[in-house]
């Protein structure tokens, strides 16, 4: 198990080390010069060079990365260029903000995913059945952005129940927590339906059914329990789609998280901060994957990890 | 369209009344406001802070030598309580107030005068603005990394300082008005290096009392402010992060004051008809002008006939209509309330077929292929679409390459990628209120260099030169003079027709009724957005 958790650990790193590379090199060929934003538009083009020289953007591709890697190894995420921040002072200061949509958001597609897939496989096929998985489909493709205004204006706007944007107490976080969670109770609550048929077709469920166990014990004793531990085990994976729909959420509802200040930083060449986002997001995710593993085997016996 | 010009160029002319000054003077400090934004606030720090959202921010927490008088474009003294120019122009000496103390409580003086010019030319401080200081003896040496100081800013005694200029500069006040040469306090500065702008100390009407990076910043009244009766409010709130149109929401549940970024496109015909909001709807001028730029080195805009034949086929008016009509049509480079506009020049008129027949003449009867460079940020693609079939009735096919602000500026300023260019969304909009400051940089040979913003490549050696002598009229007695040879200037790059200027932009705002305040101050052309320091709250009078 130990030596298992180690090597991913070890792999994880080389697969950040591979996002890094990738960025950093599709960022030295955006054709938009970093020292120039920084100048100004009045600045002569001596002023753009003195620049560019202090920021060693001068300097060939490989010495620029290896620099960057240097300071990164020793934790520095650098200084944003038009904010002359340090990009960890940034991110962390933000970071709170994240974490806490991220878990209210994770309640939010659990409770609403997991009953709804219930329900639905209890009444499968029926016209329940039929209205939720549609309920499901459109949660899935609706954007974000789309959903996020309508919630926005039809319960803090119209009808007045939360703040319009913002952030601070619990209120503020409850429309751009449902908004997330609703991506996500589309992918459960379908997944939570297949699971729950799979197991209601099981020989210990027709057995116990036999037995004359009343229905509702069969179903909290017998079904949800091993129906609702492969849908847990998702969780891990889920981290990776959240992270994409930060972005436009926070934007969305003025949330101060990492996702708001990778938006602005993409829209003005901010390299560094754009940089420490990714890697941040990047470990999010690699960190979520080795958990969903890491819960499998404890899900089902049968998966070894090796 | 001509009646909203002439109300705003009214509005404008009007804030010189004494009307204006009554409402500064009545009006009882107290109260707060909530400001919103969308875009995080980068820096405070004087000499680099340079975006929409801590250009009048930084204007409340630091005072310069000159300001303007709130809601127009006319200087007047500020930190200086007097000063002198020498007869040839090349010599200021400034005599500054006594008392003025920094948020810290020291006092300010010469010395700190001194330290401020001297860091915003210096390279290490990689100020967005050291260009604006050029006029100053020894900058170059300063550019160039050869001095620490600036040769030519002289401390006479704690409260005078003389500054010698290389060559008379006409817009001198101007630059000595503008954020980057506020005073700031050096021991400060030391103390937090890099991190002066998230701890800026000045000796502005507001202090920074808190900022929560991301989500908010507070300012609270300087007590202590040497401008007595300044400012109004007690306490100004910045909420960030807010899309203009949740600002807009906010506000019009009450729980915000005033919308930073202005009244977002989506929203504007919903207010504007609204009862409850009309009255509290203010519209300004900004010194900006949108505009088509065409690479005269790029065939076939080589060609002076083709270019202007493009001028006389794109329909501003229905540009104007894109943007809901928050903009007037432009005839020439300069907007409507820059000092040096031609009121009475007409332009090229608004004619496919004069158009279509000109280029026959220019060897092109049967039109090109081009390409029409955006900012890919709405609207500007839908205004890009609506010149491409412009173009296309006189046979220019224009493919439209939209991409992000960043890119579509980095090819502008190489010499042959870019044919032309909409400049929607990264338009020029005056740094300072002179005519001198919508042609260096943007037509004139200076900016025509790679990685400049002369995005049309003009470089015209005879108007160069007509500037310099323009910018060498010092004297106030010249300043009609002055005037009148910029417009020319303009008149002439017309005729060359290196732009096609479609229109200026309008800005649309709002405040809460709980604000009060000339509306000139709630667009100040200037202190951009909004001039903190005037607006007074009803709560308390």
């Amino acid at each position: 198990m130990w030596a298992y958790v180690i090597r991913r650990l070890g792999e994880s790193l080389l697969i950040l080390l591979g996002i890094s590379l990738v960025t950093f090199a599709l960022l030295y060929l955006v054709p938009a010069d970093p020292a120039r934003q920084i100048a100004g538009r009045s600045a002569t083009a001596e002023t753009v060079a003195n620049i560019r020289a202090q920021l060693g953007l001068d300097q060939p591709f490989h010495v620029q990365y290896v620099r960057y890697l240097g300071n990164l190894l020793q934790g520095d995420l650098g200084r944003s260029y038009l904010q002359r921040t340090e990009v960890s002072e940034l991110i962390a200061a933000r970071m709170p903000a994240t974490l806490l949509l991220m878990g209210a958001a994770i309640v939010v597609e659990l409770i609403l995913g997991l009953t709804i897939g219930a329900i639905a496989a209890l009444k499968r096929n029926s016209a329940v059945d039929q209205s939720l998985m549609v309920f499901s489909f459109v949660t899935i493709s609706a954007p974000q952005f789309v959903v996020g205004i309508l919630l926005l204006y039809v319960f803090a706007v119209q009808l007045g129940w939360f703040p319009i944007g913002g952030y601070g107490t619990f209120a503020h976080l409850v429309l751009p927590a449902i908004t997330i969670g609703l991506l996500g109770t589309g992918w459960y609550s379908r997944m939570m339906r297949s699971s729950m048929i799979d197991v209601l077709a099981q020989d210990y469920v027709r057995t116990a059914r036999a037995k004359g166990l009343g229905k509702l014990r069969i179903i909290l004793r017998h079904v949800a329990p091993n129906a609702i531990l492969p849908v847990i085990a998702m969780i891990g994976i889920d981290i990776g789609l959240f992270m994409s729909g930060i972005v436009v959420v926070e934007s969305v509802f003025g949330w101060p998280g990492i996702g708001q200040l990778a938006w602005q930083a993409i829209q003005r060449v901010d390299i560094p901060i754009i940089m420490g986002v990714t890697l941040v997001s990047a470990c999010f995710i690699v960190l979520g994957n080795l958990l969903a593993d890491l819960i499998a085997p404890l899900v089902d016996p049968r998966i070894k990890l090796k | 369209m001509k009646k909203t010009l002439l109300t705003s160029v009214l509005a404008l002319g009007t804030a010189f009344g004494p009307a204006l000054a009554q409402d500064f003077t009545d009006a009882k400090q107290g109260g707060e406001m909530i400001v919103t934004y969308k875009d995080d606030v980068s820096t405070l720090d004087p000499a680099i802070g340079y975006d929409w959202q801590n250009w009048s921010m930084i204007k409340s927490l630091f005072d310069g030598l000159m300001d303007y008088e709130p809601g127009t474009t006319v200087l007047k003294k500020d930190l200086a309580e007097d000063y002198t120019i020498s007869e040839d122009g090349t010599v200021f000496t400034f005599k500054l107030r006594e008392g003025v103390k920094f948020h810290n409580g020291r006092e300010m003086t010469a010395e700190d005068v001194k330290y401020s010019l001297d860091r915003v030319t210096n390279p290490k401080t990689q100020s967005p603005g050291a260009g604006f200081f050029g006029s100053i003896e020894g900058y170059d040496a300063m550019a160039a990394g050869e001095a620490e100081s600036l040769s030519g800013v002289t401390v006479i005694d704690p409260y005078t300082v003389e500054i010698k200029l290389s060559r008379p500069d006409a817009t001198f006040l101007h630059v000595m008005a503008i954020n980057f040469s506020s005073i700031v306090p050096k021991e400060v500065v030391e103390e937090f290096g890099e991190d002066f702008g998230k701890n800026p100390v000045g000796t502005g009407a507001f202090y920074l009392e808190d900022w929560t990076l991301g989500q908010s910043l507070t300012f609270a009244r300087n007590t202590d402010y040497w401008n007595e009766g300044l400012p109004k409010l007690d306490k100004i709130t910045f909420e960030i992060g807010l899309e203009p149109i949740v600002a807009l929401l906010r506000l019009q549940q009450g729980q915000a004051d005033i919308p930073g970024d202005g009244i977002p496109p989506a929203k504007f015909l919903e207010v504007t008809e609204d009862p409850a909001f009309k009255d509290f709807v203010i519209e300004g001028g900004q010194l900006h002008t949108g505009y088509i730029t065409m690479n005269v080195n790029m065939p076939p805009f080589d060609n002076v006939k083709v270019r202007q034949a493009v001028n006389m086929a794109i329909n501003k008016d229905r540009a104007v209509r894109i943007i809901n009509g928050r903009a007037v049509p432009a005839n020439q480079p300069l907007p409507p309330t820059m000092p040096g506009y031609a009121p009475d020049y007409e332009g090229y008129p608004f004619d496919p077929e004069a158009a279509k027949a000109l280029l026959a003449e220019a060897g092109y009867p049967d039109g090109f292929e081009t390409e029409l460079y955006v900012y890919n940020t709405d609207p500007n693609p839908r205004i890009a679409q609506s010149f491409q079939q412009d173009l296309a009735a006189i046979g220019i096919t224009a493919e439209i390459r939209s991409l992000a602000q960043a890119n579509v500026i980095a090819a502008g300023g190489e010499p042959d990628q870019a044919p032309m260019i909409w400049s929607g969304g990264m338009a020029w909009i005056a740094d300072f209120p002179d005519p001198s400051n919508f042609y260096g940089p943007i037509l004139g040979c200076d900016g025509a260099v790679q990685g400049g913003w002369n995005w049309s490549w003009y470089c015209n050696e005879e108007l160069d030169a007509a500037a310099d002598a323009a910018d060498a009229m010092t004297d106030p007695a010249m300043a009609e003079q002055r005037e009148a040879a910029w417009r020319d200037i303009y008149l002439s790059i017309m005729e060359d027709a290196p732009w096609v200027p479609v229109f200026n932009e309008q800005r649309f705002t709002m405040r809460s009724a709980k604000l009060g305040g000339p509306d000139a101050i709630f667009v100040d052309p200037v202190h951009v957005p909004v001039n903190y320091d005037y607006v007074y709250s009803t709560d308390v009078q």
